[in-house]
């Protein structure tokens, strides 16, 4: 092993600074999730805020916009941040970069933040027009999403400066994965920012009449899906690359690791039509291509189920687990980090299974736009990402700070709780939509509703207030390990893998043919359909704003 | 540069068995959709939201008869109702939907029935079902459309 570079305060502090904002985020849009849940069991308390929020659809906005986009945003690229520098053992190249790209995402997060708060904004977190925020709103999301790139194109230039003088060296696991996924999020993203650059902000300002709603989900939903793996793949960095060392193990496989995370790249972006099934205007042939499209990403899931399982139970063995189960007691289920993690891998295989169900062409049509959708992505974005990076955070904080963690025993049971909470809310909602119930709707309002309904709305409520006894825990525990009197070292846990990664083919190690297959397969899978609606395009829906 | 993949005998079992599923449910979900009748929205003709109420079907919105047990309902979906808000056809009927916005998006789902769509302005939204059973059945906007979305529903009544 080479001798490792340890960070320096400054990166620390840097770094540090992403989390600070990703945990104000959560803290605040987790406020509201207990507000929605209860309001569906009958107890509105949306009215006794008033005068501050207006409605429960702005709740909804904050809910969303704070804790799917800014708390996973932040997050992340703050991780990337660490993987990259402990990856490669040497400080960014371009750090003022990387700073320029973090200062530009905090001012986006103003700018968003100050119309979502004067329920100028309240169109949720997929903005679909004719619905029209304030242009601040629109700005604000870019300039996030901007400055997120920014960030990325510094880890780009620090791997290239690596990548120089260490010609045939196979890149560090968790670095090459972090940039992976930046990757990822940058070809993402176009979707939203030509959306938002193109439609949404020149109406907002005025300067054209009106958008075409049909196209404008389009690219939403272009980066819609490989959203959810920018937000999932840092979680598999940490499953795989940090959490079988946490375990006392090792990575089962390198090259299947870097095999994964390749497929993730290629085929998470032209599967969006799966989200678009019973939208009109777009060919059935098409949204056939992407639902099996969709079957292809999940390959590399059901790949990473395989070897992080695998990891685990190496693990488990080494500690004196034996039999068929054995391994799993054997794991230190003690260390609320790990406790945190294999809980959430838990919650996702629930999530897994359920996205096959959205991404069927036909049984969506029963689960389209009812509270099953949320109900599953609570499991994914909710549980194995934000549950995850809970856990992360229980060793990133304390080595960051240089503080020893508040108490272990509290992280073991905020995790036992999200869980628990998790496990009634996410069933009721999935329940519920079977029976119909529609997402996004103050159910406790509405007049459709049916007596069967009841029970679930309730179980909805009660799953509701243990996620928030959970993250008050969560938060209770970061913030007095922040003011902890006591310091710790804590190492950043890296895992070793089973076999030299010298010994994995070179060309998974290789950028070219998987950027080249990635940019070719989004022209297939876009290309036809992108040209046919924006030739016909038709800005004949002026926005509007109706709360 | 010859490195080989090496690829654990158990695992590779495991990507065996799941390249399988996979194509089992591609199979199932292609051959169900359409082999087995199911339907979702295409492309069908564009409106302009402004003046898609003043002329044409969506001026008289509302349920026709085209032939003997074949229906056609015209739906125009606004802040914050249905329009007709009522329907009533015969057990056994087929019913051929076009639904359309005049303002944000909505949804419309027929509760019970595979009827779910999106309705955005500028589209019009196709779908056939026939009506089996007798029976009330709910039509509920799925979209977040402004302040009034929760109040936004219709029913459809199947008589015998």
């Amino acid at each position: 092993m080479l001798a490792t570079y340890e960070l320096t305060t400054g990166q620390k502090r840097f770094i540090w600074h992403h989390l600070l904002v990703a945990m104000v985020a959560l803290a605040i849009g987790t406020l509201f999730g207990p507000l929605q849940a209860f309001e569906h069991s009958g107890l509105d308390l949306y009215k006794y805020l008033d005068p501050v929020i207006k409605s429960y659809y702005q709740g909804l906005t904050l809910h969303g916009v704070l804790n799917a986009l800014i708390w996973t945003t932040f997050f992340i690229t703050g991780f990337i941040t660490l993987t990259t520098i402990k990856g490669l053992n040497r400080p960014l190249s371009h750090p003022k970069l990387n700073q320029t790209g973090f200062w530009m995402m905090v001012v986006g997060l103003l700018t968003a933040a100050v119309p979502i708060l004067l329920d100028q904004a309240t169109v949720l977190y997929t903005f679909y027009p004719p619905l029209q925020a304030s242009w601040a709103f629109y700005v604000g999301l870019t300039l996030v999403v901007v400055g997120s790139w920014v960030e990325g194109w510094g880890f780009y230039l620090t791997f290239y400066q690596w990548r120089k003088e260490n010609p045939g060296v196979r890149s560090p696991f968790i670095t090459f994965a972090g940039l992976v996924t930046m990757v990822l999020w940058q070809f993402a993203t176009l979707g939203v920012a030509v959306e938002i650059l193109t439609m949404l902000l020149p109406a907002a300002l005025g300067l054209i009449e009106g958008t075409d709603p049909e196209l404008a989900r389009t690219y939403f939903w272009f980066t819609g899906h490989p959203l959810v793996y920018f937000w999932l793949l840092p979680a598999y960095i940490s499953w795989y690359g940090m959490l079988p060392k946490q375990a006392g193990g090792k990575l089962f496989s390198d090259s299947l690791a870097r095999l994964a995370f390749w497929l993730f790249l290629l085929l998470s972006v032209p599967v969006g039509f799966h989200h678009q099934f019973v939208d009109p205007g777009i060919p059935q042939t098409w949204k056939a291509i992407h639902a099996i499209l969709t079957f292809g990403v999940f390959f590399p899931s059901m790949m990473t189920a395989f070897t992080v399982i695998a990891s685990l139970e190496y693990a488990g063995r080494k500690r004196g687990g034996t039999g068929l189960v054995g391994w799993i007691r054997a794991l230190p289920w003690n260390d609320p980090s790990v406790a945190s993690q294999l809980l959430a891998g838990i919650l996702f295989i629930f999530g897994g299974i359920g996205g096959l169900t959205n991404a069927s062409y036909e049984v969506n049509a029963v689960i389209h736009n009812t509270t099953w959708v949320p109900g599953h992505f609570h499991l994914t974005v909710a549980s194995a990402v934000t549950l995850s990076f809970m856990g992360i955070s229980y060793w990133l904080v304390p080595h960051l700070k240089g503080k020893k963690l508040y108490s272990a025993k509290l992280g073991v049971i905020q995790a036992w709780t999200w869980f628990i909470g998790m496990l009634i809310f996410s069933n009721a909602m999935h329940v519920l939509g079977l029976l119909g119930a529609p997402r996004r709707t103050p159910l406790g309002e509405a007049l459709y509703v049916p007596a069967e309904w009841e029970g679930h709305l309730l179980r909805v409520a009660i799953g509701g207030a243990i996620l928030f006894v959970s993250a008050i825990l969560y938060f209770w525990n970061i913030y007095k390990t922040v003011r902890n009197p006591e310091t710790a070292e804590v190492e950043v846990p890296i895992a070793e893998s089973r076999e030299d990664p010298q010994n994995t083919p070179a060309w998974l190690d290789s950028w070219k043919p998987w950027l080249i297959a990635t940019v070719l397969l989004i022209i297939v899978g876009y290309g036809p359909q992108l040209y046919f609606m924006i030739r016909d395009i038709s800005l004949t829906s002026p926005g509007l704003r109706l709360w | 540069m010859s490195e080989k993949l090496h690829i654990d005998k158990y695992e590779k079992n495991w990507m065996l068995i799941s390249i399988t599923i996979l194509i089992v449910f591609a199979v199932a979900v292609l051959v169900a959709g359409f082999a087995l009748g199911f339907q979702l929205p295409g492309v069908s003709d564009r409106v302009d939201p402004r003046t898609v109420s003043q002329a044409g079907p969506f001026a008289d919105p509302g349920l026709r008869e085209v032939s003997p047990g074949h229906y056609e309902a015209y739906i125009v979906a606004r802040a914050w109702s249905f329009v007709p808000r009522e329907i009533e056809v015969p057990v056994g009927s087929t019913v051929t939907f076009y639904i359309t916005s005049t303002d944000v998006q909505h949804g419309f789902k027929l509760q019970n029935t595979n009827v779910n769509v999106m309705v955005v302005p500028g589209q019009v939204s196709t779908l056939s079902h026939t009506f089996d059973d007798s029976g009330s059945y709910d039509f509920v906007c799925t979209e977040y459309c402004g302040s009034g979305h929760a109040a936004m529903f219709g029913t459809l009544t199947v008589v015998p």
